[in-house]
């Protein structure tokens, strides 16, 4: 007992210790922000010969932003690796990002992320990360992206504890307000640390806070009120005040900022911090309605991990921002298992009742739905010939009709990933103001500049892939500059 | 059965790691759980007894709490794997026994020191007692062979007899027929995975033990304390077929094979134990059941007594201090053997009819099968 009592006395004062940083001193390197960019950049400035400083507005619990909830990173190699198989070009590369993003990229910048991507790898390991062989789950994407070991954050978690050893300050409960910025160099950034204000002076700072999805007011300006029915995936300490500050002082913006990446995800989740578990696969193998027990969208047009992404927006579209995937027990088991149980009901006029949705209606919907399914084989492997025909919206594969009980429901929200409103860099990851004059010690890295990027669409694990490269260009001109 | 609520809360937390799936690559339990999509009790009593509580899940999650879904996976499948324990005891009314373990543990061997030291001090004569023995027959001397030999006896088949009643109704209650069990591969692999602790490596790195860092400390510790233990196991048959076969009689000399075998072991123990100790001194109480505790320490205790008590005989046994040393040694060989099946060592019994379930598993997923991964 007397043990017990001593180690929780001693972590506690292992984690009080952690706040005591003189705020009075000048770092060389300020990164805002703790999630990986944040990380990388702070690594690499610290290696560089930098004092750092990382304030991250979280508490140490939830600290690391979305990078919490990520799993894997994409980076090009030549030839296969122990966790990656065959080999993955800047080429091929660079075709998949402008298939995503529809060409809306930076192509120097993206250009510049996807080669300096090149075995990243191998740097991530040398400063913590571990990497998974591919397994069941991991296998699809067993080429081109290497999974960490545990998740993001245990990415993060091995990321923290060489940046202790490297004799990295962090100071965790600690929001930048603020960036004083004179003749377009920032001296110093207004802090609120544990309820208290300070401010930091600093030689040079790496903006690495992320976007403002989890801002509800900030995307009322452009969702109105349906925001409110927004399911935030990640962590709700991605505020967007560093994107603002910048951008109130004339950083040039860059991404659309009415868009958001958004999926479906099970109305049941948390407002915020759901993550991964919130996401529903069921949506090909069934029928999507909204309030009013329409069909809205053709839930069969393509292979699921190609569409899942369109269908945050849609449900966004509907009234009241929710819609019901329904599903009988033919295909229960064909997805994977998500978080919350579904709905079950032994028919469609008890699935509307318990949904509460108008029972006539659901019941026409589906008798309609039912009778304009045709013939076919069905292959969840293929895009199959089980179709509607003279329906609208179509189903055009994996029609199957809705009648062997018990009838499975799911109710669905729109959960939104990140935002694509970024700041303007430059290849040096140094701010560009709206007169295409670079600031020279301020530097942007992560989910705050994706936008030149990724201008729309999303890529498996190149959130990731920009994060890490840009975080690493950040630190290293960062300590550069503050150095000189 | 465990309590509904545990149960409960087991079931739930696995829904959630299901559908996240992030830490498949640590330890055998996640794809034991990925090859389910339900968990009925049976399933969730063969996974929280297949996890090695390496910890490393509970630092990866980003639903651990603080979070409101608030998973932890290590505190609550250590928190049911003590409820099996209890569930599948033989004889049923000692299930009491893990209630409070470290107390009972405690109990026994006070118990068991005392019905060896009082007849010793009773009916043998004090001179002989206090007296120092050298050559062969030395210890008998002091206390009987046939009254050392025929309770070690007793217990021996006792503890058998808790180990197999437990090992099957831990095999009957997970949903396994005795059929499953003639399968030679699943056996072996088994027994390789327990040899080597594969999942205290969790996936090659080590355990988060005591805190987030990852560390092979603990698995090294555990293997001190297992192989230890084998040695001594082994240096005591040695002994016996000394005894018995070539008629020699302990004590044996320092060099001989029963005393190496012991000495080794005991030393292994002694640090292995201390060291488990020493960790759990500085254990983060995180992912940790609370009510574990006192079970693990009077496991650990016991066991480094045994061997301190152990070495220490060897090294006095011609000294006039051998008697009571003899004496006090033995009680405490007899509380740890009386409470193998009644404390912490059972954890080992589990685990492994765990590994064998799921090398079982595994062989009907290689390829070839028509199984889906």
């Amino acid at each position: 007992m007397l043990i017990k009592r001593l180690s929780t006395l001693l972590l506690i004062w292992r984690s009080e210790t952690q706040l005591n940083i003189d705020l009075s001193q000048t770092f060389d390197v300020l990164v805002v922000g703790g999630g990986n960019a944040a990380l990388c950049a702070a690594m690499t400035a610290s290696e560089a010969g930098a004092t750092v400083l990382v304030l991250e507005s979280a508490p140490k619990d939830f600290r690391s932003g979305n990078s919490r909830h990520t799993r894997n990173l994409r980076y090009v190699h030549g030839s296969p690796t122990d966790f990656l198989t065959g080999s993955y070009l800047e080429e091929e590369c660079w075709d998949d990002l402008l298939r995503v993003t529809g060409g809306k990229t930076n192509e120097r910048l993206a250009r510049l992320t996807i080669r300096e991507s090149t075995d990243i790898g191998e740097w991530m390991e040398t400063h913590g990360c571990k990497f998974q062989p591919p397994l069941r789950g991991t296998l699809q994407l067993s080429r081109t992206n290497a999974f960490f070991l545990g998740g993001g954050r245990a990415l993060m978690n091995s990321y923290y504890d060489t940046a202790r050893k490297l004799g990295i300050e962090v100071a965790y409960d600690s929001e930048v307000e603020d960036l004083t910025i004179d003749n377009g160099n920032v001296s110093t950034a207004v802090v609120v640390s544990n309820g208290d204000s300070h401010e930091v002076r600093a030689k040079a700072v790496v903006v690495a806070s992320g976007g403002f999805e989890a801002n509800i007011p900030w995307l009322k300006e452009y969702w109105g009120e349906a925001a409110d029915n927004f399911i935030i995936r990640g962590t709700p300490y991605n505020q967007g005040r560093m994107l603002r500050a910048l951008l109130d002082k004339g950083a040039k913006p860059v991404g659309d900022p009415t868009q958001c990446h958004a999926l479906a995800v099970d109305a049941r989740a948390p407002k915020f911090d759901g993550g991964i578990v919130t996401r529903l696969d069921c949506i090909p193998f069934g029928i999507v309605v909204n309030r009013d027990a329409k069909r809205f969208y053709n839930e069969g047009e393509d292979f699921w991990p190609k569409r899942y992404a369109i269908w945050g927006r849609l449900v966004a579209q509907q009234p009241g921002q929710i819609a019901y995937s329904i599903i009988d027990s033919k295909s229960i088991d064909k997805f994977m298992p998500s978080v919350f149980p579904p709905i079950e009901a032994s028919s469609i006029r008890e699935m509307a009742t318990k949904l509460e949705l108008d029972p006539s209606a659901l019941v026409e919907t589906v008798t309609t739905f039912n009778s304009a399914v045709q013939p076919g084989t069905f292959d969840s492997s293929d895009l199959d010939d089980c179709a509607t025909e003279g329906l609208e919206p179509p189903k055009t594969h994996w029609a199957l009709p809705l009648e062997a009980p018990p009838f499975y429901g799911y109710p669905l929200r729109p959960g939104i990933t990140f935002t694509y409103l970024s700041v303007a860099v430059n290849e040096q990851a140094r701010v560009m103001m709206q007169n295409n004059n670079p600031l020279p010690n301020i530097f942007a890295a992560g989910e705050i500049m994706y936008g030149n990027i990724l201008g729309q669409g999303y890529m498996a694990g190149f959130g990731m892939t920009i994060g890490t490269v840009f975080g690493r260009l950040a630190g290293r001109e960062a300590a550069r500059y503050a150095l000189d | 059965m465990p309590s509904t609520d545990l149960l409960k809360e087991a079931e739930r937390v696995m829904n959630i790691c299901n559908a996240c799936r992030y830490c498949e690559g640590y330890c055998a339990v996640f794809p034991a759980m990925e090859r389910r999509k339900t968990f009925l009790d049976q399933d969730l009593i063969y996974l929280a007894n297949l996890c090695h509580n390496c910890r490393d899940c509970y630092y990866a999650c980003p639903y651990a709490p603080p979070h409101e879904f608030a998973v932890n996976v290590p505190k609550t499948f250590d928190e049911l794997r003590v409820e099996t324990y209890q569930d599948f005891t033989w004889p049923n009314f000692l299930s009491g026994l893990f209630q409070r373990n470290g107390l009972a543990v405690t109990l026994i061997t006070v118990v068991s020191l005392f019905i060896v030291l009082l007849p010793m001090l009773l009916l043998q004569d004090p001179a002989v007692v206090f007296s120092t023995h050298v050559g062969e027959g030395a210890f008998y001397a002091v206390i009987p062979y046939a009254l050392m030999v025929v309770p070690a006896l007793a217990v021996s088949l006792w503890i058998l007899a808790a180990f197999s009643v437990g090992f099957f109704r831990f095999w009957r209650d997970t949903g396994g027929r005795l059929g499953e069990l003639a399968n030679l591969q699943a056996l072996v692999g088994a027994t390789w995975d327990a040899l080597r602790l594969k999942y205290l490596e969790g996936g090659g790195h080590g355990c988060s033990y005591p805190d987030e860092r990852f560390s092979h400390t603990r698995k090294w510790f555990h293997h001190l304390v297992f192989y230890g233990f084998m040695l001594n196991l082994a240096s005591t048959s040695v002994a016996a077929i000394y005894h018995n076969v070539f008629h020699w009689d302990a004590p044996y000399p320092f060099f001989s094979l029963p005393v190496v075998l012991g000495t080794v072991g005991g030393i292994g123990l002694l640090i292995g134990t201390a060291g488990l100790l020493w960790l759990k001194g500085q254990m983060d109480p995180g992912p940790t059941n609370p009510r574990a505790f006192g079970m693990d320490i009077g496991f650990l205790v016991l066991l480094f007594l045994t061997s301190l008590t152990g070495l220490l005989l060897m090294f006095l046994r011609a000294t006039p201090a051998m008697g009571m040393l003899l004496a006090i040694h033995l009680g405490v060989v007899l509380g740890l053997f009386f409470t193998l099946p009644y404390g912490k060592f059972i954890h080992a019994i589990y685990r492994f009819a765990a590994l064998i379930r799921y090398s079982i598993e595994q062989s009907h997923e290689r390829p070839g099968s028509s199984a889906k991964g």
